[in-house]
Order: structure tokens, then C-alpha cells, then sequence
């Protein structure tokens, strides 16, 4: 049996998870406090958790130290690393125990999917991708100590005794010896998984600032995690665009500023020739992603877009997001374009306005909300 | 499941050897057992406070996570847990090499001594393995009874004024008890606080005791409500928030209970909270002294100087309880083996006589073991701590500046180290708080009061903890402290939290 503390832990598992279920709206709008830990874990951090007590507030109580300096010296040994003097909350951490905590991207998304009551998605096409997987569901003669199966070795010792006519039924005393001992041992199974691709895509024109781009990069953060709750395997691809359309990394994706005027057909035609080339829609789930604020250089150019959009790209995805980031320059007339032609509510096809950083959970929600 | 198992072979040899040079240096102790255990374990028992069994809270998972954690990444590692009991538990780490394992050894014997022999532990239980495991019983059932979520949540507000203790409750010895309850007797006057108190049966009895005789009383006062309330006394100042609250706030059998209980677990651990420098700093001198004349082989000189100055380590932000612990005993060994004190040596001008100074008193021994019978942490630095010794040890004080938003050193003056420090101190750190009215403004308020000296407190912590309050007394409460040099009075009402002047 487990030690009892187990018990308590899971028991502070479930507050930590309640306490970001309740804040999830403050965690998503402020961006980067969740910081993925390798590929499956995040650390999150949590605030106040701590029993309250009374106790001195801790800056004006100063402390004590030992070692070398004289009156002015810092006393974390180190010199200000913004050698700038005047800047507020320098002295953080100072007897400030932070708790932090560990999820699990399965944790973080049954979270998020809690919170905005975010349906699963029903995949479509048929399983097509292969993955190899090691199930413990056969038995051998070998093995390690940890993987014995008690059952199967006492079962055998049974057999052995019986058909050697020493088992005495007067004094069941089973004995295994070496050769009865069986253990666990793995087959390996090929399964078939549901193979699923997100293609980002955001306009970096003048006219996205840095807000604008940090807002899609949270949205974008919440929104691989629920995708990757749900697909075993996903692929990301990024497509950045202003009058000409590129494919590029996940960090030059977020990065990345220019000039220049707006054409977001050049974006859809790439990520036109991406799927055409690299994922066959029979078996593929396509979730193209636009940002942008919602300007684009002519109507022409909207047109082509439509076209775009209406022969190629929404037969063959599952769900394309637009979201419109609000922003000083932008007009937001692609935005009015597409529900001109497409209405509000379509199959394939989600609007989502994202006002600011408090509108991205909502957002989410919007996209997300359809089970596709 | 066992976890732990009594240590066997080689280490049983290790124990009786260093036991040996224990008693020849004259330690006194509590029968010493020994335990290993892998670090899982150690991780558990720290996070449960040393014991193997509490009440099931959170709290304690939240601490062996964070353990776990810290074992994991390879931040911090525990060597060794002892408790303060008799016969003295001590568990070692399994995976500890051989001088780990010899200095943890003779460390635990210093603090087995220490345990047995300082005044301030003299009344703490040395049961307490019991009673804790009893505690955690009797919570179980609670939850059981009322629903797991109502006992916790109840804990956890009774935690949240855990430490507001009177440090006097621990000298209340049976006869005090006896004597002052004669005398209330005598004064006729109806007594809240009932005989069962005052004998030493065992804590686990008393506190079931404590239950039936608050069951009893309020069979026989159900009569009358107005008469409960009535006798709310006016004006008890007592620093024993918890206790008070026990006798006086309206609450049912088994929060009571539930308060009694985390009562005595905080009282138990006080002591240790008041000795900290002490108490390692009398275990480390005496790990080192075993160690450097006694146990360490010459193989194992350089292993022991390393972990012994990890131990030692000095840091900038905080004081290290063990160096300054260890530097202090041996500081007054010294000067009392040299008579380096009393009103000859103050008087002395000359620097170069006084450093030469030596009378060959040989009491140095002698006054340490005393130091350690009588003292707590504030009396030891008011009495020992030395310009002299501030300076060798590089003390100094440092303080937010709010110009250059940092922590900056502020002074390396004798007398603002050890002002600062006794504040550090007083109080075992935690803001002196007592209970100041149970019927303030005439309408059954409960008034508390912060005696403020220099810092003040924490205002987002202090409504929290007064919600929690609140949350007891079921009226609304009070709490007069000092604001930014502002007298001010926070007042909870049950929804909102707001001051009043």
C-alpha cells in the first residue's frame, strides 16, 4: 500500500489544479507564466497557495547576512544585470518562495477543456498513421525481478507439482523454483493513429505590433496544447507573410517584423501548396490558423483569397481559424469580407475577433468550441 | 508497509563507537535508535515534520512535493532527520556514504542532548510519536463523521493562526496549573478552564478528555443560550489565540477538537523554533569535535572538511543558524577557558592585553554545557554575541532600498547586528500578537492586538488570515496594529476587509 502522504499529495494536486482552473483566465492572459518543461510538462507557477498568517511584510524588514562588503553593497553579490538604478521589482525572490508546480500536458489540457467546456475532437478520415508501441501483454520465461508475474509462476509451480506428483493436498504448500518463474514481456503492436497538421499563419506586416504578435503567440500556445491532448502526433508548421508568403521555424515565426504591404492570398497559396504536397487530406486533419489585424492591400487580392479558400483550402480541413487581432492601424475589413461571403456560423470556417489579451480565452473557445 | 528499518552490522558498530565518544565527552542523552531509509522515505518524514504518522492534510503533500522535487533536480538533499523524543528517533540517509553516515551519527547525538537537557524542552512530550499518531486518528474519524472537505477546510483555518503562541505556555507545568486552578476554585468563580488539565496524563487521554468535558458543559448549558454568551469574558489579554478560541469561540465538539490538537502540535514544536542556533550550532561543535578528535579516519579528512564547510556555508541573505551556532559555543569556550570576561576584562583599554589575555580558568567546557541547559536563541545572543566575534564573522544587516530596488548591506555596527538579530528573533520570528477583547465595541467582535515593534505586517497576509478567523469566531474581527506609522485598526466583517481609524 502507499504511504499515506500519497494521499495528501493528490489531494494538493487536485487544489493546484482548481486554483489554475479558477485563475486559467489570468494565467492565459498574461501570456508566459506557463513554461513548458521538455515536451510533455509544464511548470507552473503558483502565487498563494501557502496557508495565510500573520507576518511581516517582507521589505521593509531587511535581514541579516555574513561575508565581505561594505554599506551599499547588493547583497545578492551581484550588480543589477539592467544597471538601472530606480527599476521596481528588482528585489524579488528575496524570501519569497514561489511555489511552483508541475503538469503534465494531459493535466494542463483536461484544465483548459474543463474550463471552456471544450468538446473532443472528432477526428476524420481513417487512422493512417503508424506507431509502434510496446504493450506488456504476453508472458515469458525471462525477465527482471520487477516484471514477475506472481500468478502465472505459482500456477506453473502448481502444474510442475501436480504432474510430478509432489504436490500434497493435505499441505497446499506451493514452492516455485527457477524455471517456474514467469514474467511480463512486452509485444509490440503497430497502431494506427489519427495523423493531424496545424499550419500557423500570421501577417507581420508594419501594421502587427508586438502586442498584437504576443497575443497570437499565447493563442497559439493553448491552442497546440489542446490540439496535442487530442492527436497523438501533430505537426506544426508556421507560414509568416506579408506581400510574399514564407515557411519558417517556431522561433522566427514569433519573431519576425517587416514592412511592406499585405497579401494574405500569397499565405493561402502556400499553405495550398504545403498540403498538396506534404498531407494527403484522406488522411490528414489540416487546422489552418490565420492571424492577422485584418487588412489586406486591395480587393482584388481579397477576392483571390476567397477563391483560394473556397476551392482548396476548406474542402480539404477540418476547421480553418481566422482571428482577427484588434490593432491600432489595422481596418479589420478582411474580417467583415469573410462574413460577408461565408456568414458567421459555417462548418469549416471559424471567425474569432481577439480584442486583446483578455478576449484570448474566449477565442479559444470560439475556435476550439466546435469539436473538430 | 515498512519504510524504514533499524540499523544493522557495520552502522550498529558505528553507533556503538560514537555513542562511546559521546559519553566520554560527556553528553547526556535519550536512548539513541537509529533508522535508514531511501530518500522517498526521508522526503515523507521531513514533509510530515519528522514523524511517521499525522493527520491527512494537503499541507504535507505540498511539502514532499516540493522535496521531491528538489531531491530530484538535485538542489537539496536531506542527510538525516531526527525527532525529539525518547527513546530519540533518528533516520539515515540509505544512500549516504561512510563519513556521511559518521557525521550525521555524532551530530544527532548533540542534538539527542541538546533535547534532553535545555529548559525550554523540558515539557515538551516525549511521546510524541503517539500522540501524533493518535491525532491523526482521531482527524481521520472527523472526516469520516463530518465529510473529508468540512475537517479540512477547518484545518486549514485553524492553521492559518498556528502560530500565535504564548512561549510561557511551555513552562505551565502541572503544579502551576494545580495551584491556579486551587486558586479559582477557591474564588468560586465558574471555571472555564476544568480539572482535566491539571494532572500529566498522557496528551492523547486529555484531549479526549478535553472532548467529553466540553460535551458535559454544554449538555448543561444548552439551557440557556443567552448565559454562554454572557459569559464571554471582557477583557482576558492572552497571547494563546489558539487556546483562547478553545474556551470561547462558538464552535462545535469536534472543531474544538480539531483546535486542541493542532494546539498541541504547535507547542510542541515551538521549542525547536526557539533554538534553532542553538541547537545546531551545539550539534555541529559536537559532529565536529567527535569527528576531528575521536572517529574520522586519516582517509577521511578531506571528504569530512568538505561536507562540513557545505554545512557551514556562509550566505549574504541569510544567517546561517549552524555557523553562527557552531562560531558562538566555541567563541565562549574559548574566552571562558581564557577567563576572557567579567568586569576585569571590560575594563581593559589595551588591545594587544586583551588579545593575549589568558587566566587558564579551563571553564570553557564547563560554561557551554550550562549554555546549553538554560538558554534559548534571544538570551544567547544578547548574552555572547560580541563586537569582537561580529566582526570575525563578517555579520552585517541589510535592508530593502527602494532608490535602487534592491536588498543593500546597511551596517556592520555591533549594536545594530545584534538589535537586528534579537528582532529577528523575538518571538520566534513571528509577529507577537494577542487577543485583546472578545467583546469589542460591545458586539461580541473579537479584537486582536499587533504589538508593533518596527515592522510592520504583511496587510494581503493579515486579511487572509483575519477571513480565516473570521471564518471561527462567526463575528466580525479585529486586528489594531501599526501601518506606515499610522495607528489603525483592520476590521473583516465577514466580506470585506477595511481599516478603520
Amino acid at each position: 500500500m502507499d504511504h499515506p502522504i500519497k494521499r495528501d499529495h493528490s489531494r494538493f494536486r487536485k487544489i493546484v489544479k482548481g486554483k489554475i482552473r479558477d485563475n486559467l483566465r489570468k494565467y492565459v492572459s498574461q501570456g508566459s507564466q506557463i513554461i513548458p518543461k521538455g515536451t510533455d510538462k509544464f511548470t507552473v507557477p503558483m502565487p498563494s497557495i501557502d496557508i495565510p498568517r500573520f507576518k511581516f511584510g517582507d521589505k521593509s524588514q531587511g535581514g541579516m547576512g555574513q561575508g565581505q562588503g561594505q554599506s551599499g553593497d547588493p547583497v545578492d553579490g551581484q550588480q543589477d544585470p539592467n544597471g538601472q538604478p530606480g527599476q521596481g521589482e528588482a528585489g524579488e525572490g528575496e524570501g519569497n518562495k514561489e511555489l511552483e508546480v508541475e503538469l503534465s500536458l494531459e493535466e494542463l489540457a483536461r484544465i483548459l477543456g474543463d474550463e471552456l467546456a471544450l468538446p473532443n475532437i472528432e477526428p476524420k478520415g481513417k487512422k493512417s498513421l503508424q506507431s509502434v508501441v510496446d504493450r506488456y501483454t504476453n508472458i515469458g520465461t525471462t525477465g527482471p525481478d520487477s516484471l514477475r508475474h506472481l500468478r502465472r509462476t505459482y500456477k506453473q509451480a502448481l502444474k510442475r507439482q501436480i504432474s510430478m506428483d509432489t504436490y500434497d493436498p493435505e499441505n497446499p504448500a506451493v514452492i516455485p523454483i527457477r524455471r517456474d518463474f514467469r514474467y511480463r514481456a512486452s509485444d509490440t503492436k503497430i497502431e494506427m493513429q489519427n495523423a493531424a497538421v496545424v499550419i500557423y499563419m500570421m501577417d507581420v506586416s508594419g501594421s502587427m505590433g508586438d502586442e498584437q504578435k504576443e497575443i497570437v503567440r499565447t493563442e497559439s500556445f493553448w491552442i497546440n496544447l489542446w490540439l496535442k491532448s487530442q492527436y497523438k502526433d501533430i505537426e506544426i508548421r508556421y507560414i509568416i507573410h506579408d506581400a510574399t508568403a514564407k515557411e519558417v521555424d517556431e522561433n522566427t515565426f514569433f519573431r519576425t517584423r517587416e514592412s511592406g504591404g499585405t497579401l494574405i492570398s500569397s499565405a493561402y497559396t502556400l499553405c495550398k501548396e504545403i498540403i498538396e504536397k506534404d498531407y494527403n487530406p484522406n488522411e490528414w486533419n489540416i487546422y489552418p490558423f490565420h492571424f492577422s489585424d485584418g487588412d489586406n492591400w486591395s480587393a482584388d487580392d481579397t477576392k483571390l483569397c476567397l477563391e483560394l479558400l473556397d476551392k482548396v483550402i476548406l474542402p480539404v480541413s477540418n476547421n480553418f481559424c481566422y482571428g482577427q487581432v484588434e490593432s491600432r492601424y489595422g481596418s479589420g475589413q478582411f474580417y467583415k469580407d469573410l462574413t460577408a461571403k461565408y456568414g458567421s456560423a459555417n462548418e469549416k470556417l471559424t471567425l474569432s475577433k481577439i480584442k486583446n489579451k483578455e478576449g484570448i480565452l474566449d477565442s479559444i473557445k470560439e475556435f476550439l468550441g466546435k469539436g473538430k | 508497509m515498512n519504510r524504514t528499518k533499524p540499523i544493522s552490522g557495520d552502522l550498529l558498530k558505528l553507533k556503538d563507537e560514537i555513542e562511546g565518544y559521546a559519553i566520554e565527552y560527556g553528553l547526556d542523552f535519550f536512548p539513541q535508535v537509529f533508522e535508514v531509509c531511501d530518500y522517498d522515505t526521508i522526503n515523507i518524514l521531513a514533509a510530515q515534520g519528522g514523524f511517521p504518522s499525522r493527520y491527512p492534510h494537503w499541507k504535507f503533500g505540498m511539502d514532499y512535493d516540493q522535496l521531491s522535487k528538489g531531491y530530484a533536480y538535485g538542489l537539496q538533499k536531506i542527510y538525516e532527520m531526527v525527532i525529539n523524543t525518547s527513546p530519540c528517533y533518528a533516520y539515515l540517509l540509505q544512500a549516504n556514504n561512510w563519513v556521511d553516515q559518521k557525521i550525521v551519527m555524532a551530530h544527532v547525538y548533540g542534538h539527542n542532548d541538546f533535547f534532553k537537557n535545555n529548559a525550554w524542552f523540558g515539557h515538551t512530550n516525549r511521546k510524541m510519536m503517539d500522540v501524533m499518531a493518535n491525532h491523526g486518528t482521531k482527524i481521520r474519524r472527523y472526516m469520516e463523521r463530518y465529510g473529508h472537505d468540512a475537517v479540512e477546510n477547518f484545518i486549514d483555518k485553524v492553521l492559518s493562526l498556528e502560530n500565535l503562541l504564548d512561549i510561557n505556555e511551555l513552562f505551565e507545568t502541572s503544579e502551576l496549573r494545580r495551584s491556579r486552578a486551587d486558586q479559582i476554585v477557591q474564588q468560586n468563580v465558574e471555571n472555564e478552564d476544568d480539572g482535566y488539565l491539571i494532572d500529566d496524563r498522557s496528551a492523547a487521554l486529555k484531549s479526549f478528555m478535553r472532548t467529553q468535558a466540553r460535551k458535559d458543559k454544554k449538555a448543561e448549558k444548552k439551557v440557556d443560550e443567552e448565559e454562554i454568551t454572557a459569559e464571554r469574558p471582557l477583557n482576558i489579554r492572552t497571547k494563546d489565540v489558539l487556546g483562547y478560541l478553545i474556551q470561547y469561540a462558538p464552535i462545535e465538539e469536534w472543531q474544538a477538537d480539531i483546535i486542541g490538537i493542532l494546539r498541541e502540535e504547535a507547542y510542541y514544536f515551538l521549542p525547536q523554533r526557539m533554538t534553532k542556533i542553538m541547537n545546531e550550532g551545539w550539534a555541529s561543535y559536537w559532529h565536529s569535535k567527535i569527528m576531528t578528535t575521536r572517529a574520522l579516519d586519516a582517509s577521511e579528512i578531506v571528504e569530512f572538511a568538505d561536507k562540513h564547510a557545505g554545512v557551514m556555508a556562509m550566505s549574504r541573505q541569510n544567517i546561517n543558524p549552524y555557523k553562527v551556532g557552531i562560531e558562538l559555543m566555541r567563541d565562549i569556550e574559548y574566552r571562558w577557558d581564557r577567563g576572557m570576561f567579567g568586569k576585569e576584562y571590560n575594563e581593559c583599554n589595551s588591545m594587544p592585553e586583551k588579545l593575549r589575555w589568558d587566566k587558564k580558568l579551563g571553564l570553557g567546557k564547563q560554561k557551554i554545557f550550562e549554555v546549553r541547559k538554560s538558554h534559548n536563541d534571544i538570551s544567547f545572543i544578547d548574552e555572547f554575541l560580541t563586537p569582537d566575534f561580529c566582526e570575525r564573522q563578517q555579520l552585517f544587516t541589510y535592508k530593502y532600498n527602494p532608490r535602487t530596488g534592491r536588498f543593500e548591506i546597511d551596517s556592520k555596527d555591533f549594536q545594530a547586528i545584534k538589535q537586528k538579530l534579537l528582532s529577528q528573533l523575538t518571538n520566534f520570528g513571528q509577529p507577537i500578537i494577542e487577543v485583546e477583547d472578545g467583546n469589542y465595541m460591545n458586539r461580541k467582535e473579537l479584537l486582536l492586538n499587533h504589538i508593533h515593534y518596527g515592522v510592520d505586517l504583511d496587510v494581503n497576509f493579515a486579511n487572509e488570515t483575519l477571513r480565516n478567523l473570521f471564518a471561527i469566531w462567526r463575528r466580525p474581527v479585529n486586528l489594531k496594529t501599526k501601518y506606515e506609522d499610522k495607528e489603525v485598526v483592520f476590521h473583516f466583517d465577514g466580506k470585506e476587509f477595511k481599516p478603520q481609524s
